[in-house]
This record gives C-alpha cells, structure tokens and sequence, in this order.
C-alpha cells in the first residue's frame, strides 16, 4: 500500500465558511490593503512636501473617479479593520467567545464600520 | 503553507450515479469517493436514497447505501450516538457527526466528504496519524511530583472540578481541528484548536502540578498563537464545545504568568 500519494480532501473548495470566519479573512485582506493605503498616504504627503506643482497632480489623481473609488475602499477598509481590531482586543480580555456574543460584535463592528464611513465621507463631501 | 488549490492528484472528478428506481420521497446523496486501489482521482458519486424506507440521520442514509447499493462506500463509525467521535465528516458544507445530523436539515443535494484537507485514506476516511501525534505531544495525562494521599485519591472541590466543564466532553472527533482556517495552512506546525483544548483541560486541572511545564510547551509562535479567533472550530463542533474559549484561556495563563 502506498501511503505517499494520498490525495488531500476538499478544504476552502467545499467548505462553507460562517460569517465569523468570513469577518476574520475580511481583517486580514483589509490589513494588506491598508498597507497599500500608506503607502499612497505617504506619496501624496511627499507631494505635499515637493510643490505645488506635483500636489496639483496628487490631488487631481485622487480626484479622479478611481482615485476617489480607491479613497473610498481604503476608508472601508479602515473602519473595518478599526471595528475588528476591538473585537480582538475584546478577546484578550477574555470576553465574546460564546457563539451569541461572537455574532453581536461582528453585526456591531458591521454597523459601526458602515457608520463610520457614512460619516467620515458626509464630513470630507459637505464641509 | 497557504494552498488554495487542491494538488493534482486530489482534484474531485466526476463520479456514478445510482438511481432509486419507484421511490417517491427522494434525496440526492452526493459523496466523496477515492479508492487507493485505482489510482484514480476522488470522484463525487451520486446516490439517490428513499427516504420513505431511511432512518432519519446522515449515518442512516451512508449504512443504508452500504447494505443495499454500493458495499463499497467506506467510512468510520461505532456508537451512533455521538458519543465515539468516529463518524466526522463534512456534511453539507460543515463538519459534524453524520450520526447526530438530521438529514431533513440539509436543503438540496446532500453533500458529503471527508474531514477538510486531511490526507484521504479511503472515501471518507482520513488519515489521523498527525493529529494523534500532536495530541501525544501535549502528553494528555496528570502529572504530578508530590505523591498521592495515603488514603484515597487526590480531591477537588466542586468548584476546581467545574473548571474542567466544558473541555472533559471532547470526544476527539477533529471536526473542529480541520474545520480551521490555520489549521488547513500550518497543520504541521500549529497544534490545532482540539488539542489545544485538550492541553487546555490538562492546565486548568488543578490537580495536576506540570501546570508550568505545559504552558512552556506551548510559548511558541506556531504551536498556539497561530489561532487567530476565526471561531469556525467553535461554530463546528458537534458536541456544542468552545475550542476557541479554551485557547483564549491559555493564552491568558500565559499573560497572567508574565506580570
């Protein structure tokens, strides 16, 4: 019998991942896309630094329709990543390990992450 | 390592289909099957089962096509009553016992495979091996240097026993190990949320005096901290226990330790 070409069974293909799994990726994919977030950050505060000249093309690329999706992405993904990094400061205390209380934060966290971006491009469009 | 994609050997082809000629009340059973003989690829069969002449859990539907269709279909299972932890499978998209699953909660085709990304030995069986080798390593026994009482065994109180509700009843089925994300991706090196509420059970006792040693073991950044609370191993398991609370709670006596 060989026992070295054992196919390997079915994981992510079949497996049907609950909302608490899916707000854990949801972390990590926004962390990664944040990372990208500084980095465009940082550009455009060297812009800010180098003239007005290179500002003028900074500010007109993030005014731009992908520029502004981009914007409005990254500030998702920031919130999100704010609402799920307090669910697990929550865990290191020893609180919301029970399924209910798992299921509460992450609705809350939701709440908060689309709250918070309402707000944030509500001040950043009228003020 | 993260692989999302299952290896070329393991990729599930297309399987047969059995039909229930005459029956009126029918559910489709969709079932992972590999056959070490063959060499072939798994491939995903199709029974149709009469449910009018079936019991009503999942492990009723398997030993009814193993008796009456396909003798072939190989899988575990012993008690019945989810007690032995033997049949664990993935049953409509979820790990659980197949004999504590009632077949009418599966809407639709009624998929069925082994425990997720475990080497398969046959069917629905999975090969254990490096499970039971992790759990061997936590050494899941009471250690104690002090001898015990002349007179009888060691006692605790009713309140050090209830320490220990919650983390006792683990049948050590592994759904709730290969229902995990990190498990999937580092099952060599990271122990796993069953066997870290195995170890879990061994710490919180208060009756063992290894209590240091164990959390020493487990100081490690793969062997424990690659939990990373994505909570399916809770929200799988079949006998309602909390894999993810245990692992908090060590992480905890690690951090009490320190301060």
């Amino acid at each position: 019998m060989t026992t070295r070409n054992r196919p390997l069974s079915p994981h992510l293909q079949i497996y049907r991942l609950p909302l608490l799994a899916l707000m854990s990726i949801t972390h990590r994919i926004t962390g990664v896309g944040l990372v990208v977030g500084l980095v465009a950050l940082a550009a455009w505060l060297g812009a800010a630094a180098s003239g007005p000249a290179a500002f003028a093309v900074a500010q007109s690329l993030l005014g731009s329709p992908i520029g502004l999706l981009l914007l409005f992405g990254w500030s998702v993904a920031l919130f999100f990543h704010l609402g799920h990094g307090v669910r697990h400061l929550l865990w290191d205390t020893g609180w919301g390990f029970e399924l209910p209380q798992a299921y509460a934060s992450a609705y809350v966290s939701l709440g908060v992450t689309a709250v918070l971006t309402v707000v944030a491009w509500a001040a950043a469009l009228l003020v | 390592m993260v692989e999302f994609a299952l290896p070329a050997n393991s990729r599930v082809q297309p399987g047969k289909t059995y039909k229930a000629a005459g029956a009126k009340n029918v559910k489709v059973f969709k079932i992972y099957r590999y056959d070490p003989d063959s060499g072939a690829n798994p491939r995903l069969d199709s029974y149709e089962i009469d449910l009018d002449h079936c019991g009503p859990m999942v492990l009723d539907a398997l030993l009814k096509i193993k008796n009456e269709i396909d003798s072939t279909l190989t899988f575990r299972r012993s008690c019945r009553e989810g007690i032995c932890g033997s049949c664990a499978m993935n049953i409509d998209g979820t790990n659980t016992l197949a004999c504590l699953k009632p077949i009418e909660e599966i809407k639709g085709d009624a998929k069925i495979y082994p425990l997720p990304h475990m080497p398969v030995v046959k069917d629905l069986i999975p090969d254990l091996t490096v499970p039971y080798a992790q759990l061997a390593s936590i050494q899941p026994w009471m250690q104690t240097q002090s001898p015990p009482p002349p007179d009888g065994e060691r006692l605790q109180s009713p309140e050090e026993r209830e320490k220990l509700d919650g983390l006792w009843e683990c049948i050590l089925c592994f759904c709730c190990q290969t229902s995990c994300p990190s498990y999937w991706w580092n099952g060599e090196k990271y122990l796993g949320p069953s066997i870290l509420l195995q170890a879990a059970r061994w710490i919180h006792d208060t009756r063992d005096e290894f209590t240091g040693e164990r959390l020493d073991a487990l100081e490690d950044p793969f062997k424990l901290y690659r939990c990373h609370t994505i909570m399916n191993c809770t929200k799988t398991c079949p006998k309602g226990l909390n894999p993810a609370k245990a692992i908090g709670s060590i992480k905890e006596k690690l951090l009490e330790r320190r301060s």
